[in-house]
């Protein structure tokens, strides 16, 4: 499998009025395409700050970022905005959907920053929310949405744009188990489609369902194994 | 800005946003439209000022006659000043060239006026040949009192455009019917014209016989002038001063009042009225421009703070939008694209809404001191891009700093 993220030595340092804070101290990874990764870690482990560094949201002081070949060095807002657009895909715990557009017009939108034509944008959004099983809740708001269907939402808002790499941050925090493994499950079905997944969870049954584990305290990685993954369907009931 | 997917997700945004886009476009239409209506109705004072003024000859002077106030060499005050013929012929001595055409008036009462069985109401003035031309009346049928008719005493009327109407309208010409007053058959030998109907509810005989008719004796209501015309505007004000001071001097050293005695005699200049007039509509106008820019400069701010509270409130989406791949300008691009249309659109339905309003009701604006307010269209519109402009930068800014935030700074904006 070719390499698709590939970090070396990465360090990352936050200016707290005259204290440094360091978050990350020397990170080594890298992932392979079709991997499913859960990183772990309590808070301030430093996961979401590596989840950040990774979507590119924010920048690391010292230390290589390489994706599928791309070096992310020294990039500007516009070049930033243009590697998330082709490469990244994003899930939020807390959803992030467009409150004032409908559930179709949020996943077409990372279309439109693409410069995908408005016909195919919302044939191609379709097909996508049909893949999360919400064909039928197109035309409605976020708000007309649970807490579930608004995360497959997002979910198919995040593949729409064909990323090289998902990265979800606690995607299924604000979600009760049942949703949760749902979630999980379309996710497990994403990964098995051959898309490479990024998962930072604190949860130990969540991560089990990856394929993966990354360990991290206090800005290192202290466990990184590969696991028997526990497919998410065996505990919807 | 011609992009049409740009266009169609702007109108997206404004469609699922009603509230504060229509919020937006009030702040902005009711600025302009204010600010119409105000510049319409200061330009209408002074349409309507300077038509009071246009109504007796510009650089007439009339003397009103009235009651001391002051005691003055052994005289009591409250003493009735009477002008009379003398006053009037000596004046026409010292006054000289200085004069372009003089005339007396007297206020004949008491007495009934008669057409047929129809009684007339309406106020009789004796008055001299020369007095059409200072009091600015224009000939609508027939002609005005002239030289023989006061040397003859001659029994003829001259009468208003109202009152040919109402009486005679049926009539196709009043000219050469008689009309009585008090028993006296006068013949109707003009009708005149003047700016306002008012004045034309008048009937006019001859001086000569309004004196020794109805028993005038010598005495004379008013004396009026005109002067002849100066090079300019501030010299012939100066004249009309000179020759208003001097006139009131003369007048009351030959009724024995005090100098500084005002109210018994008065002289009233047209010019030096409408020099004061001219002055007031000037600061009318730069009050009304005043108040004009605070409500444009109210409408700005109104406009900036609208856009600082759209894009703190979008701050999220924006976040969201940058995440998905949005670049710092498309974001600038979308927010200003999406102000500058709703602030034109809302600029323009203002202006259209207020110059309409003018131009329907203006010319039926029928109010003393203001006649037909508009607005000059250059005005209104550099108001309206002026607005625009304002609301483009005062998007700008916080627009540029929510677009340049760290993403995930946005997203945790709740």
């Amino acid at each position: 499998m070719p390499t698709m993220i590939e970090i070396k030595d990465l360090h990352k340092s936050y200016q707290m009025g005259s204290n440094s804070l360091h978050v990350l101290k020397g990170i080594n990874f890298k992932a392979e395409a079709g991997e499913l990764v859960a990183i772990m870690g309590s808070s301030g482990s430093g996961k979401s700050t590596l989840l950040n560094i990774l979507g590119m949201l924010d920048e690391a002081n010292s230390g290589d970022y390489i994706l599928d070949g791309v070096p992310i060095k020294n990039l500007n807002e516009t070049k930033a905005a243009q590697y998330r657009n082709k490469f990244l895909g994003f899930v939020f715990q807390s959803f992030n959907l467009i409150n004032y557009k409908t559930a179709l017009e949020n996943v077409a939108l990372p279309l439109y920053y693409q410069k995908v034509g408005r016909k195919e944008r919302e044939a191609k959004a379709m097909r996508y929310l049909e893949q999360v099983g919400l064909r039928e809740w197109a035309n409605h708001l976020p708000s007309e949405l649970s807490g579930g269907q608004k995360q497959r939402v997002a979910i198919a808002r995040a593949m729409a744009s064909e990323p090289k790499v998902l990265l979800a941050d606690e995607p299924t925090g604000a979600l009760d188990s049942t949703t949760s493994y749902e979630v999980m499950e379309l996710i497990q079905q994403i990964n098995d489609q051959g898309n490479t997944i990024l998962v930072v969870t604190h949860e130990e049954d969540i991560a089990h369902m990856c394929k993966r584990i990354i360990h991290l305290r206090d800005g290192v990685i202290v466990e990184d194994k590969k696991i028997k993954q526990k497919r998410a369907s065996e505990y919807v009931q | 800005m011609f992009d049409l997917e740009r266009w169609q997700e702007i109108f997206d945004t404004l469609r699922k946003n009603k509230l504060r886009t229509f919020l937006t476009g009030l702040s902005v239409a009711s600025g302009i439209f204010i600010l119409v209506i105000l510049l319409g109705f200061g330009q209408g004072m002074r349409n309507g000022i300077a038509h009071e003024f246009e109504q007796d000859a510009s650089t007439s002077v009339w003397v009103w006659p009235g009651t001391t106030a002051k005691e003055y060499k052994g005289l009591n005050p409250g003493r009735n000043i009477q002008l009379r013929n003398e006053n009037y012929e000596n004046w026409e001595q010292i006054g000289g060239p200085r004069i372009e055409y003089s005339s007396t008036r007297n206020f004949v009462g008491g007495v009934n006026v008669t057409y047929g069985n129809e009684a007339l109401v309406y106020g009789i003035q004796g008055v001299n040949d020369e007095f059409q031309f200072i009091d600015n009346a224009q000939m609508a049928e027939g002609r005005f009192i002239n030289y023989n008719d006061l040397a003859g005493t001659a029994k003829v009327a001259v009468i208003g455009l109202k009152i040919r109407k109402d009486v005679f309208g049926d009539l196709d010409s009043p000219v050469g019917t008689n009309i009585d007053i008090s028993g006296i058959p006068f013949k109707i030998i003009g009708v005149f014209k003047e700016q306002k109907e008012r004045e034309e509810e008048r009937i006019y005989i001859p001086m000569n016989t309004a004196q020794k008719v109805f028993n005038g004796g010598d005495r004379i209501n008013n004396m009026a002038y005109t002067l002849p015309p100066a090079e300019t505007f501030d010299q012939a004000v100066a004249e009309a001063v000179a020759f208003k001071d001097e006139l009131r001097t003369y007048l009351q050293q030959v009724h024995t009042v005090a100098p500084d005695d005002t109210s018994a005699i008065q002289v009233w200049s047209a010019l030096e009225e409408a020099r004061r007039y001219y002055s007031l509509t000037g600061n009318i106008k730069l009050f009304f421009w005043f108040v004009g820019i605070c409500t444009i400069i109210a409408g700005v701010v109104g406009v900036s703070n609208i856009m600082l509270i759209v894009v703190k409130e979008r701050t999220r989406e924006i976040g969201i939008r940058k995440a998905l791949g949005a670049k710092p300008w498309s974001i600038v691009g979308m927010i200003l694209h999406e102000a500058i249309f709703v602030t034109s659109i809302s600029g323009f339905l203002g202006l259209i809404f207020s110059m309409g309003l003018l131009e329907l009701l203006g010319p039926h604006i029928e109010v003393d001191y203001i006649m037909n307010p508009s607005v000059n269209l250059n005005v209104a519109l550099s108001t309206v891009f002026v607005l625009i402009a304002a609301g483009t930068i005062a998007g700008f800014f916080p627009a540029w700093r929510a677009a340049n935030i760290q993403v995930i700074n946005a997203l945790r904006d709740e």
